[in-house]
């Protein structure tokens, strides 16, 4: 190989892996062909079915476009996927939304608004049963994560800081590990690993988020462009969606099949999905979350999600106050930065499926 | 040969090469790497000036810069000092208790056959096992703390550093062994004056080639259930793909491992002079 063939070669490899590193999708434009993608969660299982089961391929043919629905095993990096350009769509808490597409500069929209937890994150202490008696501990979670959101929260009522106590940050895959050693005193964890805690001996769940009902809004977020460029993406995906969840709402007793099957790809049983369900807040009919989308509360939810972002420097670089990255709501209403708003709830296509326009 | 010019053919396999193209040869994948991460940050950035996956140099060095000098706003500490403290003191404890285990059990396990025919069959089914696949296990036993990620560190890889020094002690060669015996070396002498000393410079390379494992755990670890460290930071910030502090951090493990890796070398080198008498070493 001479040095001429060499350098070559050379260049065309470097051609090569910076075309990997390249933008992939995301580009303002027309398509036909999408993706979108979600992680297990007991309010997200219906995205599975619904590729599943062939209500999405339906609604798509309708409109003339493909919509694959793919599942990740990890939800960050779902959301890592999607904030890379690989996804059009993916399912992630309000919290997560802000704090990685938004505060990363992708303009996000909250195209489906499927639940609330309300009750499934929850703080669980061993050998005490108060919530103030946290102080002092060290606290096993998931940094930064809606956890560490709920366990402030939880903090404000009784008057306590973070810095009170210790924030061991814990992978979720050994939460349940970690609480059976002697020196893990309390966790904050989500279901199911939360019912499986709470089950241990001694163990008592101090605060939940029933009692911040709301604020952990389980979303299906697209990007913003691909929606305006696209309608039919929304459209079938809202379809899609409100298909499932009206099968779902009409389940009720043994005789689930598709609540069965849900339970059986999150690796439980019916009666185990329907207890995770049971601490859900879902949003079976559109009305209701356009309703809930349209309600002020939401603003303020979203100002404490910012403020909590901000206090713990996850808001995006150069962000020196709270209001750096700028979301929209309906009726105009914005918060923080209105030159730079990347994260929308923008009820309109839900309104088509209460309307019947889908 | 038919055809060829034995005169360059040559020169490929044999040729001597000077320090400067030896230094320009080994700069061009290095530049080749920096160059198409260069292009793809510059591309991904045309698209979405914010874009957080592919950070410019310049504000990978803001933030390393930052992670560096500025402390932190919740602890006060100047996190990458601190996270690499953490980070080398779980190493350098798991690392030198791999040693004395691997010291120990590898001189009994080359030297006493009796102790040999036990240990070596469970020693390397020891060391075949993931340890990251048993880690509940680990955390009843050794709870959750220090103890567990140097544990983690230790059984990952006291086994193979084991094994390896057995083999330099039954490498030894026999008449060494028999001459010092016709000497009147009783097996005490013969392990601190014929075995030990011949083992010193193997030790230091089952560490080098320990350390590539040690890494690997000590980093899973620290994502585990942590507060600090090199590998928690790395794992937290991922959580909101800042790859603008990943990166740097990467770099700075490379740094960290490549000087520990060319210190043990230089080390032997001088304290071992006898064990590297011939050829060339990486």
């Amino acid at each position: 190989m001479t040095l001429k063939t060499l350098s070559k070669s050379a260049l065309v490899a470097l051609g090569l892996s910076a075309a990997c590193l390249a933008p992939i999708s995301a580009q303002a434009e027309k398509k036909t062909d999408f993706k979108v993608c979600w992680s297990i969660y007991v309010g997200w299982m219906p995205w599975g079915y619904i590729q599943e089961s062939g209500i999405m391929d339906l609604h798509a043919k309708k409109y003339g476009i493909t919509v694959e629905i793919v599942q990740i095993n990890d939800y960050v990096e779902s959301i890592n996927q999607y904030t890379a350009g690989e996804y059009d769509g993916c399912s992630m808490t309000n919290m997560d939304a802000l704090s990685i597409p938004s505060a990363g500069g992708i303009d996000t929209t909250a195209l489906i608004i499927g639940d609330f937890s309300n009750g499934n994150d929850g703080i669980v202490l061993k050998g005490k049963d108060a919530l103030a008696d946290i102080k002092g501990q060290s606290v096993n979670l998931v940094e930064l994560s809606v956890s560490h959101y709920l366990l402030a929260r939880a903090l404000d009522t009784v008057d306590l800081k973070e810095a009170d106590l210790t924030v061991v940050n814990t992978s979720d895959a050994d939460m349940v590990a970690a609480y059976t050693t002697p020196d893990v005193t309390s966790v904050v964890t989500w279901n199911p690993l939360l019912s499986e805690i709470e089950a241990f001996p001694d163990s008592h769940k101090v605060f939940d988020s029933s009692e911040i009902p709301g604020e952990i809004i389980d979303i299906m977020m697209v990007n913003t462009e691909t929606l305006a460029d696209n309608p039919e993406f929304g459209k079938a995906l809202v379809a899609a969606w409100y298909d499932a969840m009206t099968l779902m709402a009409k389940e009720t007793g043994d005789e689930a099949p598709a609540r069965s099957a849900m339970a059986e790809a999150s690796g439980t049983d019916l009666a185990g999905y329907n207890a995770q369900l049971a601490t859900t807040q879902m949003f079976y009919d559109p009305a209701d979350a356009v309703a809930f989308a349209k309600d002020e509360k939401l603003i303020d939810t979203m100002k404490f999600v910012a403020q909590f972002l901000f206090d713990h420097g996850i808001l995006g670089d150069g962000a020196d106050s709270p209001d750096a990255v700028g979301m929209a709501f309906p009726g105009g209403k914005t918060l923080g930065d209105t030159d730079n708003i990347k994260l929308r709830f923008d009820p309109t296509y839900m309104q088509m499926a209460v309307d019947g326009a889908l | 040969m038919r055809g060829g010019r034995p005169d360059t053919l040559m020169a490929v396999t044999h040729g001597k090469l000077t320090r400067s193209t030896r230094l320009s040869l080994g700069a061009i994948p290095f530049v080749l790497l920096i160059a198409a991460y260069a292009v793809g940050s510059h591309l991904r950035r045309l698209e979405n000036p914010a874009d957080k996956l592919l950070p410019p140099f310049g504000k990978m060095a803001d933030a390393f810069w930052e992670m560096a000098t500025v402390p932190d706003k919740r602890s006060g500490d100047l996190l990458l000092w601190s996270d690499t403290a953490l980070s080398l003191g779980r190493l350098g404890v798991g690392i030198a208790v791999a040693a004395l285990i691997a010291v120990s059990l590898g001189v009994l396990i080359g030297f006493v056959p009796r102790v040999r025919a036990s240990l070596a069959p469970f020693v390397a089914a020891i060391s075949l096992i993931p340890p990251i696949t048993i880690l509940p296990i680990l955390f009843i036993i050794f709870g959750l703390g220090e103890l567990s990620k140097v544990m983690l560190i230790v059984l990952g890889t006291a086994p193979i550093m084991t094994r390896s020094l057995a083999q330099a002690v039954i490498d030894i060669p026999r008449e060494q062994i028999i001459k010092a015996e016709t000497l009147g070396a009783g097996p005490w002498q013969l392990v601190q004056r014929v075995v030990l000393p011949q083992i010193w410079p193997k030790l230091v390379t089952a560490m080098r080639l320990g350390l590539v494992p040690a890494w690997i755990f000590l980093i899973s670890a620290e994502a585990i259930a942590s507060t600090g460290g090199l590998g928690y930071r790395i794992f937290l910030v991922r959580r909101y793909l800042a790859m603008d502090i990943i990166i740097p951090y990467v770099l700075w493990i490379t740094l960290l491992a490549y000087t520990l890796d060319r210190l043990l070398h230089a080390f032997s080198r001088r304290a071992f002079r006898w064990a590297h008498l011939e050829g060339d070493s990486l």
